[in-house]
């Protein structure tokens, strides 16, 4: 096997803007630090209720050691609340010039302006910039930040809020149900298909700081959204933690597809509970990637809750040295008729590691299951790893439940096979992995797809073969 | 007129010898065949020929007209001419076959290549190897059936025109009706091309008509001559050359 480098580009994205906060929190975390979080966003008693109880979750659950290696988090050391600004705004011009010129810099309001969306932006611990197409008002579709979210749609928000995962799911869901901040709340009305793709983008820009936004995405009856998130941060020699929670009730007949570009730093741990309830006849889509952060832990799951609903997940992982992406899928089979695929694609080089690890279950009663599971692995040199994990449990006899591995390198015959035709090793590489994702990248809007490819920048030292 | 020299070549794979010695020229516009059982060396050859870094040359050369073949990268071999029909061409999804071969053809042209041009050259040789041109819009091999994948090595020939191809077992695995095609389409592409054709099965022969036949065993040519081989290598078979 040769020796290749490849490298993800992270210049566009590394840059600190010196940012002026409203607020900074001390380092560390209590009980009374839970407290003023809940205080500054003058939240009801349920949420500060809610939020005390998970602190004592987190506080009483080990720090899991199946996966990943999380014992270098030091939770001390962590900055749990920052707010950039006075309020937010929703004119793009209203934003100070520091976090303006940063979202310039990565290029927001271009894409906003291409695909013609509602846009959410979030800073640190807050949501700085939330702009809703009147087309969306119109069809009454809501999509604010979750703090807005507990104010203006308390019903909806006390109904679903902490159902999908509860505070004590894991001890990274428990830290964010203790100190969550920000995040998206959408909701679609019966029977609404959103025209428009909606999207937030979230910064890290402080060092040693943790991001713990809050996302409930409740699709009516019928309805129909896709959302898109992208996630990028500055490059720190202190870690940064994000422990995100995303819930999804997908109700009966609806369709969800939630997209997310994850390109952190390589300082940041990036531990995120994904999970969505799908109804009857519901189709839920998780279409994943994983290509930044030291660590990432991450298995959007889909709990199928009701007959015929249908679920997806398609994933992308990349792992260069220093990284971990342990990612994959869990899909739990409630009910009959139910059918999901997982699709799970990684590539690790340069002494890179991913792990798939996912889990299939079909409970008794859930007849007629049908499940199939695909793991794709390509490693690039002998330093790399990949290994993965895949669990069944299945209660139904009749259940078609498949999984199916390939872990290859591949890449040495398919790397012959396209120099033979004169293609330089560093260009065939760079088509091969590309085309490795191709599967991910053709579901993403065109203008993330042109950016997605130049986030790959490719750059190989090929001994002589 | 184009030359490919190999001499005294001895290759190994994992440490283990195969090429014990091989001698062997081949010009444009020539046809060799090279025969033998399985294990003698004979895929072990076009590997070693295209540079195939899974194999070791022990020492020997392998010269193209004054270019020292054996100091060259695969990429920088296709380049000065070389090509290899590969005996099974390997699947890589999601890399666009139309976008592989403009990429190829331009590497190898050396000049920027005309978009439209060569996106209706391309769609004459889907025609003459008799592929769907559907098949543009697929992914590199993805899918594709045994037979199809043998054309599709050929339409590349075509397309890149080299001056010595080395084809690996074009012939195996393949119908009557396919074996027909795919031979004459070997014959036809041989004008201004040096052919060396590797395979364990007489059939071929019927529609290629080689110029030599070369029959190889542990790692050596061990014979070489004209069709006459061919008569006798049916009757009696490989073990009469055994050294």
């Amino acid at each position: 096997m040769q020796k290749q480098r490849i490298e993800m580009d992270y210049s566009r994205y590394d840059f600190k803007n010196p940012t002026e906060y409203e607020l900074k929190f001390e380092k560390g975390l209590s009980e009374e630090v839970v407290e003023r979080i809940s205080k500054l966003k003058n939240e009801p008693d349920w949420m500060r209720e809610f939020r005390i109880k998970a602190y004592k979750f987190f506080k009483n659950r080990p720090v899991p050691q199946w996966g990943g290696n999380l014992n270098d988090i030091n939770f001390d050391d962590i900055i749990y609340y920052m707010k950039p600004i006075k309020g937010k705004v929703d004119r793009w011009e209203d934003l100070p010039e520091d976090i303006r010129s940063t979202y310039d810099k990565l290029g927001i309001p271009e894409a906003e302006k291409k695909v013609l969306s509602g846009v959410e932006v979030m800073y640190e611990s807050e949501v700085v910039y939330n702009r809703v197409k009147k087309e969306l008002d119109d069809l009454g579709v809501v999509f604010c930040d979750t703090d807005t979210a507990v104010r203006k749609y308390p019903e909806l928000v006390k109904k679903y809020f902490g159902k999908v995962v509860s505070s004590n799911d894991n001890k990274f869901a428990a830290l964010n149900s203790a100190v969550w901040s920000g995040g998206s709340f959408i909701y679609v009305p019966k029977n609404v298909k959103v025209p428009m793709l909606l999207q937030a983008y979230f910064r890290i820009n402080a060092a040693s700081m943790g991001q713990f936004e809050r996302t409930l995405i409740i699709v009516d009856e019928g309805a129909d959204v896709t959302y898109l998130e992208g996630c990028t941060s500055p490059v720190y020699s202190n870690d940064s933690l994000h422990a995100a929670v995303v819930e999804i009730v997908a109700l009966k007949d609806s369709h969800v597809k939630y997209i997310t570009v994850q390109n952190w730093s390589s300082n940041v741990y990036n531990l995120v509970t994904k999970r969505a309830f799908a109804y009857e006849n519901a189709f839920v889509e998780w279409i994943d990637s994983n290509m930044g952060s030291r660590l990432s832990m991450k298995y959007p799951s889909v709990f199928l809750m009701g007959r015929g609903a249908r679920a997806n997940t398609l994933s992308i992982a990349f792992a260069n040295r220093g990284q971990h992406q342990d990612t994959g899928s869990k899909m739990i089979h409630l009910a009959p008729d139910t059918s999901s695929t997982v699709t799970s694609k990684s590539i690790c080089v340069g002494g890179g590691r991913t792990s798939y690890r996912g889990l299939v279950k079909v409970v008794k009663g859930a007849e007629n299951v049908k499940s199939a599971v695909r793991c794709d692995a390509l490693i690039l040199d002998d330093d790399s790893q990949t290994d993965t994990y895949p669990y069944m449990e299945v209660d139904e006899d009749n259940a078609i439940t498949t999984h199916e591995a390939s872990v290859g390198k591949v890449g040495d015959e398919q790397l012959f096979y396209m120099t033979s035709r004169g293609i330089p090793e560093q260009e065939a590489l760079n088509m091969i992995v590309l085309g490795f994702m191709n599967e991910f990248i053709k579901e993403l809007p065109l203008e993330f797809a042109v950016e997605f490819n130049r986030l790959i920048a490719i750059n190989m030292e090929g001994s002589v073969g | 007129m184009s030359k490919l020299v190999i001499s005294d070549l001895h290759a190994s794979v994992n440490g283990r010898m195969i090429l014990n010695g091989v001698d062997l020229e081949v010009r444009t516009g020539e046809l060799h065949v090279l025969m033998g059982p399985n294990g003698s060396g004979k895929s072990t050859l076009s590997n070693v020929i295209m540079g195939n870094p899974k194999f070791r040359v022990e020492s020997g050369g392998i010269l193209l007209d004054d270019l020292n073949v054996l100091a060259m990268k695969p990429d920088e071999r296709a380049r000065a001419g070389l090509f290899l029909a590969f005996q099974e061409p390997v699947e890589i999804s999601g890399v666009n076959v139309f976008n592989f071969l403009r990429t190829a053809a331009s590497k190898v042209s050396k000049e920027p290549v005309n978009f439209s041009e060569l996106k209706k050259r391309t769609t004459e040789y889907f025609k003459e190897v008799n592929l769907s041109e559907n098949f543009i819009n697929r992914y590199l091999n993805e899918g594709f059936s045994g037979g199809e994948k043998k054309r599709f090595e050929l339409l590349q020939l075509m397309l890149l025109k080299p001056k010595i191809a080395v084809l690996d077992e074009i012939d195996s695995g393949l119908d009557m009706d396919t074996l027909k095609t795919v031979g004459e389409l070997v014959r036809n592409s041989l004008k201004a091309t040096g052919l060396l054709v590797i395979t364990h099965y007489e059939r071929i022969m019927d529609y290629i008509k080689p110029d030599f036949i070369h029959i190889i065993s542990d790692g050596k040519i061990v014979k070489t001559g004209g069709i006459e081989i061919l008569k006798a290598v049916k009757e009696k078979g490989y073990e009469q050359y055994r050294v």
